[in-house]
């Protein structure tokens, strides 16, 4: 299908900065990955993102156009996309800035999809749950401030917005559906290190295992994907550590990590 | 509590955080509930919004209504929906002389709202947040909070499908089946597009709640009827960095850029508020942005020179006459609709409000509903504790 829409659409728009784009967005049903695309010429603004487009796409050209979106500043997590062949979060991605004149919009890979862009999220929280992680991180986050009265000690909502651009950027999880791959496992890092409440024993005998902390191949798309600063190479490898020390100490006759 | 089988079925249109919030008031009633969306869950006004967990004290001077339901819903969601949230406190400092001037008069309406209100000397608030403006008077400390704007509203969804309701994203609703009746019409049901499929099929509903938020105007006119909702689109800045622990809001009267919401690693600056037809066609006006970083960097200078992660608008959903001129004069409150005065039975819009109080506009809606049913069930939900969100996608 080949569509147009006006030029310059509202958002992020004004009426004298169109430039012509194309969009070659993918589209399928539900439980069916083979799909095919559809392009869309549509006009944009500097400032419009890839996210920005696809609305506008869908508002004005193809109200059957599926794809999740909620906050619009990546801190939900929910319009992560492989854009030009790369993870990104459609909302912070300006379409300009990727500088090709025809851009590639692919759902996240390695889950499964409700249709077009949106991915059926239940696969990735099932691995997510496993470790039972805290939501809320309790280490202070400026450390040079005060408390006022009656808060106790401040804190905050992990980093990790569950987008699921990991998962999609790594190369063991494309083969491998078994391994628990790098959202769960940088949560069980978090998990250990600020255990609020959890059994950083029980977490750690969850990710020692071959499926877990041991299956990653280190190539560390998972933390180049992040777009929050999670870091889950950089957390499986401190894992690793950890479980490689629990189990020296075990064979040296001390108590398990 | 009714029997289910047997109960009646009420379909909810909107899956932002009142039509979420009234599915699970509906389903704790024992009521059959089907909620339809026609995107992904939040991707309304709800998922954009600053993220605050109002205290109350924004309200306190010139809206004591909203004021004090803020401050009764904060208490609430803190009991039901405990790790939702960063829950840091809030402080309202004074820059200006004129703002000084303002804070007796804010600091006692807080009090007379039930909002517990601490004065905050200058060395105590730079001491608190290190990062304000070295030239403020005086501060106020608040309970304000940072919600987590999709996941504290899914965990009303997911709630609500343990509790039998069932949720459908990507299902827009498209036409309202009408019966007539000696009184006018009745809704009897609502034609749908499942978008992953293509496929339209019609639900059949005892009665159906409007929950569009800004989009209830577009919904009402599917079954003909006129409601007066005005969308009120607001420019939001987040830049990268955290700058303060707490929320930070300017002591003054309510104005553009007057809050500083701190989000994970994010600080979220807000907002403006212009008055829009179309809540489809929102427009991010550039000098809009530019007011946000001069008037956000007036609390924390740091704000100026931040990274920008993202711009957008976000429209509230505003009650009130036709023919306001900026928004800022409707009231922050919401309000039930039962159109049967308008010759439709069987249809009841929700709509105003804000993202605190989602809670009690829910118990409106569904005390509403309940009475036109002929449900006894109470209200359940200032107690019951929700469901994580990840419960949502078992």
């Amino acid at each position: 299908m080949n569509a147009s829409a006006d030029p310059a659409y509202d958002t992020h728009a004004t009426a004298d900065t169109g430039h012509p784009i194309r969009l070659r967005v993918f589209r399928c049903r539900a439980g069916d990955r083979s799909g095919h695309f559809d392009e869309f010429r549509i006009e944009v603004a500097p400032d419009t993102t890839v996210l920005d487009a696809l609305v506008a796409i869908r508002t004005r050209l193809d109200p059957t156009l599926v794809l999740r979106h909620s906050c619009f500043h990546a801190s939900c997590g929910t319009c992560g996309m492989r854009v030009n062949d790369r993870e990104v979060m459609a909302c912070v991605t300006k379409v300009l800035e990727l500088g090709t004149p025809t851009v590639k919009v692919e759902p996240i890979a390695n889950q499964a999809l409700l249709g077009d862009l949106a991915t059926d999220m239940v696969d990735f929280y099932a691995r997510f749950n496993a470790i039972g992680r805290p939501l809320m991180r309790e280490s202070e986050w400026l450390p040079d401030a005060s408390r006022p009265a009656g808060v106790e000690s401040y804190n905050r909502f992990e980093s990790c917005i569950e987008c699921g651009l990991c998962l999609s950027a790594c190369p063991v999880v494309a083969s491998d559906p078994r391994y628990l791959g790098p959202a769960a496992l940088a949560a069980a890092e978090r998990a250990i290190d600020e255990p609020r409440g959890l059994d950083p024993g029980a977490v750690l005998a969850l990710i020692d295992d071959p499926q877990g902390a041991w299956r990653c191949h280190a190539a560390f798309e998972c933390s180049e994907a992040c777009p929050s600063a999670v870091d889950p190479a950089g957390a499986i490898m401190a894992l690793r550590r950890r479980a490689a020390s629990g189990r020296l100490r075990s064979l040296l006759g001390g108590r398990h990590a | 509590m009714t029997e289910r089988s047997s109960a009646p079925h009420v379909v909810i249109v909107g899956g932002g955080g009142t039509g979420g919030a009234v599915a699970h008031d509906l389903a704790l009633r024992g009521l059959r509930v089907t909620l339809v969306e026609r995107g992904e869950l939040t991707s309304g006004t709800t998922g954009r919004h600053h993220g605050l967990l109002h205290s109350g004290a924004r309200y306190a001077v010139k809206d004591r209504e909203s004021a004090v339901e803020c401050i009764e819903e904060n208490r609430i969601l803190r009991k039901i929906a405990p790790g939702s949230f960063e829950l840091n406190d809030g402080l309202f400092v004074a820059i200006t002389e004129a703002d000084e001037a303002y804070e007796p008069l804010f600091f006692e309406s807080c009090l007379a709202s039930d909002i517990p209100a601490r004065r905050v000397t200058r060395a105590e608030a730079l001491a608190l947040e290190p990062n304000l403006n070295p030239a403020i008077r005086c501060a106020v400390q608040v309970p304000d909070g940072t919600i987590d704007a999709m996941r504290l509203p899914l965990r009303f969804f997911a709630t609500a499908r343990r509790n039998g309701a069932t949720i459908k994203p990507y299902t827009e609703a498209v036409a309202m089946t009408m019966t007539a009746t000696s009184a006018g019409r009745c809704v009897t049901g609502v034609s749908v597009i499942d978008r992953t499929s293509g496929r339209r099929y019609e639900i059949g509903a005892d009665l159906v709640v409007n929950a569009g938020g800004p989009w209830a105007e577009k919904i009402a006119a599917l079954a003909g009827v006129d409601v007066p909702i005005q969308p009120s689109p607001g420019v939001l800045v987040a830049v990268r960095g955290r700058y303060a622990n707490m929320v930070i809001n300017r002591l003054h009267a309510s104005g553009d850029g007057d809050i500083v919401v701190p989000q994970r690693e994010l600080s979220v600056i807000g907002t403006s508020s212009w008055l829009a037809d179309d809540p489809d066609h929102l427009t991010v006006p550039a000098d809009h942005v530019a007011m946000m970083i001069s008037e956000g960097s007036a609390m924390i200078p740091a704000i100026a020179s931040a990274t920008v992660r993202a711009t957008w608008s976000a429209a509230r959903p505003l009650i009130g006459e036709r023919g306001a001129t900026s928004g800022r004069e409707l009231s922050r409150t919401f309000k039930c609709f039962d159109h049967a005065p308008d010759g439709v039975e069987g249809f009841v819009t929700i709509s105003g409000g804000k993202a605190t109080t989602l809670r009690a506009m829910a118990e409106a809606a569904a005390n509403v509903v309940c009475a036109k049913l002929a449900i006894p069930d109470p209200c359940r939900t200032r107690e019951y504790v929700l469901a994580p969100h990840t419960a949502y996608y078992a």
